[in-house]
C-alpha cells in the first residue's frame, strides 16, 4: 500500500473504538472546525484522515475524478485545472488546508451553487467506514448508478456522522471558456427580483449577489454566448472579478470583517426577506442569505422557518445551537439513520446536533 | 419461475374480505378493487415476464387517504406496493401476493407553479411529460425525461431517480428536485427537503430519490424547472467502426463541450429505428451519434461548428446537421422510439440497463457480441453515451421454450460485465425484482447489511415493497455469486449451499 493510503490504520481505530465504545472526532485540515457543533464525548480521541491523501484516478474525457479524503482541495483544483476542467460547485475553501473530505461531509458549495448545482450534486460515489469499523463502497465512478440506496450523497452534508470518507468519486466539468461579472446599484427587493427574472431566461447566469446596494451577475460559458449578454443586460463590467467571487466564497469580503455573530440562512430563492434587524447579504439568488444581527436565536429561527428556510449560526451562540432544530418526526428518522450507520456511536457525536 | 415472486414470509393476520371491508370505510367504493378481472390491469409493470396478481388495489384521492391506509397496513402488517403509471422495467412495482398495491395515479393535479422561483408543485400521479407541457407557456420546463415520459409519473421517477437523455448535462431526477412528501409506513406524513436549496440535517431526499418504495410512499414533489433554452441542435454522425464512435464522445467532452444528449446506436438499433420511424438514419454505418447542443444561438453556433469538426477528425463518415426543427424532431423520433422499434424485430425483447465508464466501450461490445453468439440471441444496443448507460435489447421469443431462461441469463451475464469493468448493475431501471441477484454481485455482505439497516430505520417491520431492491444475505449466498471482494469468498459467514 502507498504510503498515502491509511485506509487499514484508520479502519483498525475506528473498530478499536467500536469495540472499546469511545467516540472518535474526526478531523481532515481542520479548516472548518468553527462550522456546526463540538464533538463531545468523554475519552474523545482523534482520527487524523488527513495523511490519507492523494488523487486515485482521473477521467478527462469521462469528467470523473476520484481522491482520498485528505487531499487537499488546492490539489484538486490544480490537477483539475491542468487539463482544463474544474469543480463545478465552486467549494469554499474557509482555509489552505481545506481537504476533499471535509468539503463534502459539510457539503459546502460556492457562488455557482444555484445554477451548477451543490457539493452532493456532483458527488457519484465513495468509499466509507461506518461505525462499526466495516468498510464500504457506495455508488460508484459513472454518472449513474441506482442500485441500492443512494447511501454516497447521504454522506454529504452528515458531519462524519454517518461514515468516515475514505475516498469520494466526483463529476467534474469542463471550465467555461469566458467569464463576465456586470454590477449595478440595486435595492435588495429589486436585485432579488432581477435575479431571478434571469434565471428564468436561457442566459448563461453562474453566480448573483447583492452586496451593499449593488447587484452582481456573473455570466460563465461559450465566448459568443458571454459576449451577448452584454447587449442583454444592464451593468458595469467588474474588472477584477475573480477576486470579488473568490472573497465572498471565503467570507472575506469587508461584510464578514466584523460579524459578532454570523447567520447562513436559506430560503427559497424568491421569499421575501425575514423580518429581522441586521445588515445583510444575499447570494445564489437569494437562496444563500448571510445576516448579522442582534436578534435572539430563538427570533432568528422563528422567522425563518415560517418563510420555509433554515439558519445556521457561523459565530456568535455558544456552538451548541449552530443547525436549525428538526421537526419530531425528521428528528426520529434521524436518529434511527445514525443507528443503522454507527450503532454505538462513536461517529463525530454531537458534531451536528446533541444526540446525534 | 418461481424466483420471481416476492419472498412470501407475510402470511396474513386478516382475511381478504374483512380487509376490503376496512378499506371501504377508508375509500369510495370504486377506489378499492379487489375482484380478479379488477386486479388484472395490475398485475405487472413494464416488465411483463413477471407477474403476480395483488390481493386488493387501492386508489386512493387525497394524501389523507394514502395516510389512511398505511395506517390500516400496517396495523395488520400488510405489504405495501406503491404503483406510478407502472411503466417501470425492472418489476419494482409488481405486486405481494398477500398484500395491497397503493396505486397512486388518482393523485394527479399540478398544484402550483412558481415561474420566478422556476419550481413546479405535483402530486406524485403527474406524468412527467405534463410538467414540462403545463410549465412551456412559461418558457420553463422539467429537465429530465426518460424515454417513456408521455406515461411514466413523477413519484415513479422519484422512486427509480429517473434519468433520460438530457442527463449528462441536466442531471438525473435527483438534481432536480427540491422537496418531496412521504407517508411513512406508520402513516406519517414527512417533509424531506425544502423549496430552499438546502436542508438543516442528513440529505434525506438522496436518500429518499431511487429507494423503489421500499423506505416510503411519495405523495407529492417540488421540482425545478429550468428555462427553456434559445436554441437547440441536433446532428447525426455515422460511422464505420463503434470504437470510433466511442473515441468521438470522450473528443467532444475533451473539447470543453457537455451536449445536451450525446445517443449512440448499433448497427441492429438504426435498421430497426429507421424501418419505424423513416428518420432518415443511415443503415450502412455500424453506430451513429445523436449529439445535441443547446444554449443561447450564438453559443450553439459556435459548438455545432466545433464539434462538427470534431466528428470529421475521429473518421465520421457522414455528419448531419438537422436543418429546422421538423428535422430535428425526426432524427430524436428514432432514438426515442428506439426500444419499440427493436421489438418489432422479434417476438419479445429484454432491455438491459447497465453503466460502465465510457472507455471499457470497446471491450464491453465486443463480449456483449461473443455472449449474442454464445446465447444464440440477437441483441440490439442503444447507450446513453455521454454519462455510460448502455441498453443492450435481447431478442427473443417468449413462446419457444427455455428462450426467456436463456435471455434472462444473457442479461445477467452483460451486467456482471459492467460490474467487472466498474460499472453498475442499473443506470436507472432500478433493481426491483429483476436484478435482485445482479446486487449480489455489485456489493458484498457488509454493504447489502448496510442497506437492510437503513431499510429497517424507516420500516422495521418490512412492509414496504418487500423483497425488492436489496437481496437477503442468504438469497445471496444461494445465488451462489462469485463475487470475489479484495480476494475474499463472498458471504464467508454463511454456509454453502
Ligand atoms: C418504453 C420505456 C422507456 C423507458 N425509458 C426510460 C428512460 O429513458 N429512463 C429511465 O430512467 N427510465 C425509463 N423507463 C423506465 C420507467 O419509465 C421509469 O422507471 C419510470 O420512472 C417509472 O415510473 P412509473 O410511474 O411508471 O412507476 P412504476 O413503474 O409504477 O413504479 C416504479 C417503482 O417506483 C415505486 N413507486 C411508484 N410510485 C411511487 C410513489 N409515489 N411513492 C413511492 N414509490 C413509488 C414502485 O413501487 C416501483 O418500485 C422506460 C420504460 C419504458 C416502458
Amino acid at each position: 500500500m502507498p504510503a498515502n493510503d491509511l485506509t487499514a490504520s484508520l479502519q483498525q481505530q475506528v473498530q478499536a473504538a467500536y469495540a472499546g465504545k469511545t467516540p472518535l472526532k474526526i478531523v481532515g485540515g481542520n479548516s472548518k472546525a468553527f462550522y456546526g457543533r463540538q464533538t463531545t464525548g468523554a475519552e474523545l480521541t482523534v482520527l487524523d484522515v488527513s495523511g490519507h491523501s492523494g488523487i486515485n484516478s482521473y477521467e478527462p474525457t469521462e469528467l470523473v475524478l476520484t481522491a482520498r479524503a485528505g487531499t487537499p482541495l488546492a490539489e484538486i483544483e490544480a490537477a483539475l485545472a491542468e487539463k482544463g476542467q474544474l469543480l463545478p460547485f465552486e467549494p469554499p475553501h474557509w482555509g489552505p488546508n481545506a481537504t476533499l473530505g471535509g468539503t463534502i461531509a459539510c457539503n459546502l458549495s460556492g457562488p455557482r451553487r444555484p445554477y451548477a448545482g451543490s457539493a452532493r450534486d456532483f458527488v457519484l460515489g465513495c468509499h466509507v467506514i461506518n461505525g462499526k469499523g466495516e468498510l464500504l463502497h457506495f455508488g460508484g465512478e459513472v454518472m449513474k448508478n441506482v442500485a441500492g440506496y443512494d447511501a454516497a450523497r447521504l454522506m454529504a452534508g452528515a458531519l462524519g456522522t454517518l461514515g468516515v470518507l475514505l475516498d469520494v468519486s466526483l463529476k467534474v466539468l469542463p471550465v467555461p471558456q469566458d467569464k463576465l461579472t456586470l454590477v449595478q446599484p440595486a435595492t435588495l427587493p429589486a436585485a432579488l427580483e432581477q435575479m431571478n427574472k434571469l434565471a428564468g431566461q436561457p442566459v448563461p447566469l453562474s453566480a448573483s449577489a447583492w452586496v451593499d446596494g449593488y447587484l452582481y451577475l456573473r455570466f460563465a460559458g461559450a465566448k459568443s454566448a458571454v459576449a451577448a449578454v452584454k447587449q442583454r443586460v444592464a451593468g458595469d463590467v467588474l474588472v477584477d472579478a475573480a477576486t470579488f467571487w473568490r472573497s465572498l466564497r471565503e467570507l472575506q469580503l469587508p461584510f464578514f470583517a466584523e460579524a459578532a455573530s454570523l447567520w447562513r440562512i436559506a430560503l427559497p430563492q424568491t421569499a421575501d426577506q425575514p423580518k429581522l434587524p441586521g445588515d445583510w447579504l444575499l447570494e445564489w439568488g437569494g437562496a444563500q442569505r448571510w445576516l448579522k444581527t442582534a436578534a435572539s436565536i430563538e427570533q432568528v429561527r422563528a422567522a425563518v422557518a415560517a418563510l420555509g428556510g433554515h439558519a445556521t449560526l457561523l459565530h456568535g451562540g455558544s456552538g451548541s445551537d449552530a443547525f436549525q432544530p428538526l421537526p419530531a418526526g425528521l428528528w426520529q428518522a434521524h436518529q434511527r439513520l445514525k443507528q443503522a450507520f454507527d450503532p454505538a456511536g462513536i461517529l463525530n457525536p454531537g458534531r451536528m446536533y446533541e444526540g446525534l | 419461475m418461481s424466483q420471481h415472486g416476492c419472498e412470501h414470509d407475510h402470511v396474513p393476520v386478516i382475511g381478504k374480505a374483512e380487509l376490503v371491508a376496512q378499506l371501504l370505510q377508508l375509500l369510495p367504493a370504486d377506489c378499492v378493487l379487489f375482484e380478479e378481472e379488477d386486479l388484472r390491469p395490475y398485475e405487472c409493470d413494464g416488465l411483463s415476464a413477471y407477474r403476480q396478481l395483488p390481493w386488493v388495489t387501492v386508489l386512493p384521492q387525497s394524501v389523507g387517504q394514502v395516510q389512511a391506509v398505511m395506517r390500516l397496513c400496517h396495523q395488520h402488517r400488510l405489504p405495501v406496493v406503491a404503483r406510478g403509471a407502472g411503466t417501470g422495467l425492472s418489476g419494482g412495482a409488481l405486486p405481494h401476493p398477500n398484500g395491497v398495491l397503493l396505486s397512486l395515479a388518482k393523485l394527479k393535479s399540478i398544484l402550483a407553479i412558481d415561474t420566478l422561483a422556476r419550481t413546479a408543485r405535483v402530486q406524485p400521479g403527474v406524468r412527467n411529460l405534463a410538467i414540462s407541457q403545463a410549465a412551456s407557456q412559461y418558457g420553463l420546463y422539467y429537465a429530465p425525461d426518460p424515454s417513456s415520459q408521455i406515461a411514466c409519473t413523477i413519484g415513479g421517477n422519484v422512486a427509480e431517480n429517473s434519468g433520460g437523455v438530457h442527463c449528462l448535462k441536466y442531471g438525473l431526477t435527483v438534481h432536480n428536485i427540491l422537496q418531496i412528501k412521504l407517508v411513512t409506513i406508520e402513516g406519517d406524513l414527512l417533509v424531506v427537503g425544502s423549496e430552499a436549496l438546502d436542508s438543516a440535517g442528513y440529505d434525506l431526499l438522496a436518500l429518499m430519490t431511487g429507494s423503489e418504495g421500499m423506505l416510503g410512499v411519495i405523495v407529492e414533489v417540488t421540482v425545478r424547472l429550468l428555462p427553456v433554452p434559445e436554441k437547440a441542435k441536433v446532428m447525426l454522425a455515422a460511422f464505420d467502426d463503434v470504437e470510433k464512435a466511442g473515441a468521438a464522445v470522450g473528443a467532444i467532452i475533451a473539447a470543453g463541450v457537455i451536449p445536451g444528449g450525446l445517443e449512440m446506436m448499433d448497427k441492429l438499433s438504426i435498421g430497426a429505428a429507421e424501418d419505424f420511424a423513416h428518420a432518415g438514419y443511415p443503415r450502412d454505418a455500424e453506430a451513429i451519434l445523436l449529439c445535441e447542443l443547446d444554449g443561447t444561438c450564438e453559443e450553439v453556433a459556435e459548438q455545432v461548428e466545433q464539434v462538427q469538426a470534431i466528428l470529421k477528425d475521429i473518421g465520421a463518415t457522414e455528419v448531419r446537421l438537422a436543418r429546422d426543427e421538423q428535422e430535428r424532431a425526426l432524427l430524436w423520433k428514432g432514438r426515442k422510439s428506439a426500444f419499440p422499434a427493436v421489438g418489432r424485430l422479434s417476438p419479445d425483447y429484454y432491455c438491459m440497463d447497465g453503466t460502465i465508464p465510457r472507455r471499457h466501450l470497446p471491450f464491453v461490445l465486443r463480449r456483449i457480441g461473443e455472449l449474442s453468439q454464445q446465447y444464440g440471441l440477437a441483441v440490439a444496443n442503444v447507450f446513453h453515451a455521454g454519462d455510460g448507460n448502455l441498453h443492450p435489447l435481447i431478442l427473443y421469443d417468449a413462446n419457444k421454450p427455455g428462450e426467456l431462461a436463456n435471455a434472462e441469463e444473457f442479461g445477467s451475464k452483460i451486467l456482471e460485465l459492467c460490474v467487472e469493468v466498474g460499472g453498475s448493475i442499473t443506470g436507472e431501471h432500478g433493481v426491483g425484482m429483476e436484478k435482485i441477484n445482479q446486487m449480489c454481485v455489485q456489493y458484498d455482505s457488509a454493504e447489502l447489511t448496510q442497506f437492510h439497516a437503513i431499510k429497517h430505520a424507516f420500516d422495521p417491520q418490512g412492509l414496504l415493497n418487500p423483497g425488492k431492491a436489496v437481496p437477503t444475505l442468504h438469497r445471496c449466498a444461494e445465488f451462489g455469486a462469485m463475487h470475489v471482494h479484495d480476494g475474499k469468498l463472498p458471504f464467508p459467514e454463511l454456509e454453502r449451499f
